[in-house]
């Protein structure tokens, strides 16, 4: 379905795109960034599920399990962690409703 | 249902690339991360209905299966993702960036079986006929690339998480390693050409040798460099294998994140002044500078806490540059603490981040932001190294090599080159330390014995309490 350079003009775009996104990310994201880049990898869950599913032998089910059993804890961990790092980033006006701060 | 499907996947790759687009500002990062999540529960709900998958004999055995895994695996990173303190963060997404690794190469290691199986039973003569030789070239190096990341991930969690203390496998491990590589590739051509059950599982064992092997020579400090290369490649051979199932969804954002890894990683090395094959092909200090490097005379000055509280309480101006140490100690909420009280006091208080502070770039801010430290006191490195010399105070706490001044004087020092805060600029400079070693490099730290600066010998935390004291009691 997606062949040839169809396949090669998607990854250049994807390149491109990704490229265009990490350039102007101040130093601060980073590590919240390479950690939501690596819940966006955890789309191999799909993949992984598609592997099982069209495994036949008992050896390439028990591969396909493995790769699902992986890919939903890269997918899942990596939201999590994410989203616990992205949920403290405040700013001091947040803080002035605590009385924390001023 | 097809269409619904493709378009489905279409829908999650575009909320990736928004998702991450809105993750690159603070301000709508949190948003950014919803929408990607939900790119990913779209994607995995519809994959249930994909032909693939309810089309032939087994599939409620298979779909019983992928259930079962879903909750095993999702489960177990949940439970652990929840869990983790902030300090331990990068080996957790090592961890977790390893799993992603591993999934695509048991991707690829199914394609491969199944090509094996249609080999013997004399239905395809090899793997590339079977496969065709573009889908067969790219789920091999797909396996060779995911293996090599999930098995180097595992390394660099072990590592970062304490579990592994040793650099050195072998003597001359560069050579041993070329050889490996030399040999993987010559396999991994015969696995194409052939459809060997034997060799497709030696090509796996290999693979995941070589990614042991490049990983455990590399140093502490380049870790973070280490596990975002890693992530870049788990990107590509997730894209890769996204090809060899004909799945849009993981084409794009497989390479989305292998290009945006990519570039953070040159980033992050750039700031820390490695370059990438350095980091990988040499030991830190181990060349011949380390040995030349001039050693630092003087003596190490203390003052009390109490002080340095009167030193800070009536300065007009007080950076803090927090490092590792400051989160080992979990010291962060004790210095917010110690933040407010100063900025009642009319102290400007500002907060001073270098590119590498912590285990890797932006990990400290997340520290802060732990301890509740609004983002905007916060200043990177370029931004606040010309108020040094405005400043009364310059609180150091856990933080070593990113204020030695040899990077910028001393061409002999292996940190030499690396950008740093110019904390000698300051009119004082307060460092608390836990002893007298030196840092994370282990060099010598020519600041720690300058006129202008003394020392605060302690646990972090215990000293940050110490100083909270005595500006209350001013």
């Amino acid at each position: 379905m997606i062949e040839g350079l169809a396949a090669l003009y998607i990854f250049l775009l994807a390149g491109f795109t990704g490229f265009e996104i990490i350039s102007r990310v101040p130093v601060i994201l980073h590590t919240p960034l390479m950690s939501g880049s690596n819940f966006v990898h955890g789309i191999v869950l799909v993949g992984a599920m598609i592997a099982l599913g069209i495994a036949e032998t008992t050896s390439q089910q028990v591969i396909g399990f493995i790769a699902v059993l992986l890919a939903a804890g890269n997918a899942v961990g990596g939201y999590v962690v994410t989203e616990r790092m992205l949920e403290m980033f405040k700013t001091t006006g947040k803080q002035d409703k605590k009385g924390a701060h001023k | 249902m097809e269409l619904i499907i493709q378009i489905s996947y279409l829908l999650a790759a575009v909320l990736f690339i928004l998702g991450l687009k809105q993750m690159s500002s603070p301000v709508t990062a949190r948003r950014g991360i919803h929408w990607a999540g939900a790119g990913m529960v779209v994607a995995t709900l519809v994959t249930f209905a994909a032909e693939e998958i309810t089309g032939n004999e087994q599939a409620a055995t298979n779909v019983m299966l992928i259930i079962i895994a879903i909750a095993l695996g999702g489960g177990y990173a949940w439970y652990t993702g929840k869990r983790v303190a902030m300090t331990d963060m990068p080996q957790m997404i090592a961890m977790y960036n390893g799993m992603g690794g591993g999934a695509a190469a048991a991707i690829a290691a199914v394609e491969l079986l199944k090509a094996q199986a249609a080999v013997q039973s004399g239905y395809a003569s090899s793997v590339h006929d079977y496969l065709g030789a573009d889908v067969a070239v790219l789920a091999i190096l797909g396996a060779i690339i995911g293996t090599i990341a999930f098995s180097g991930s595992i390394v660099a969690w072990a590592k970062l998480d304490g579990r592994l203390n040793s650099s050195k496998l072998l003597p001359q491990q560069q050579l041993i390693n070329l050889v490996l590589a030399v040999v993987l590739v010559i396999l991994a051509i015969n696995v194409y050409l052939s459809g060997s059950l034997n060799l497709i599982i030696a090509f796996f064992v290999l693979a995941l040798v070589l990614g042991v092997f490049i990983t455990v020579p590399v140093g502490g400090a380049d870790m973070p460099v280490i596990i975002s290369l890693f992530n870049a490649l788990t990107g590509l051979a997730v894209g890769f294998e996204g090809y060899v199932l004909g799945n849009a969804a993981m084409i794009i954002a497989g390479t989305v994140v292998g290009s945006a890894g990519t570039l953070l990683t040159h980033l992050m090395a750039k700031a820390m002044n490695r370059s990438v094959s350095n980091v990988f092909f040499s030991g830190f200090g181990t060349g011949p500078a380390a040995a030349a490097a001039a050693d630092v005379d003087g003596t190490q000055k203390e003052v009390q806490p109490q002080d340095a509280g009167i030193m800070m309480a009536y300065a007009s101006q007080v950076i803090i540059i927090p490092g590792y140490g400051m989160a080992v100690a979990q010291a962060q909420h004790k210095i917010w603490e110690l933040t407010q009280l100063l900025t009642e006091k009319g102290v400007k208080v500002k907060f001073a981040i270098h590119p590498v502070a912590g285990r890797m770039p932006g990990h400290m801010n997340v520290l802060l932001a732990e301890a509740g430290v609004p983002y905007d006191m916060i200043y990177d490195m370029e931004d606040i190294n010309a108020d040094f010399p405005n400043t009364t105070v310059t609180l150091v706490i856990g933080a070593n090599d990113v204020v030695n001044p040899a990077a910028k004087k001393d061409p002999a020092s292996p940190l030499y080159g690396m950008p740093t805060l110019n904390a000698e600029a300051s009119q004082n400079v307060i460092v608390i330390k836990r002893g007298r070693g030196t840092g994370f490099s282990g060099v010598e730290n020519s600041l720690f014995v300058a006129d202008n600066t003394r020392m605060l010998f302690g646990d972090g935390q215990k000293v940050a309490n110490e100083l909270i004291q005595a500006v209350k009691e001013l």
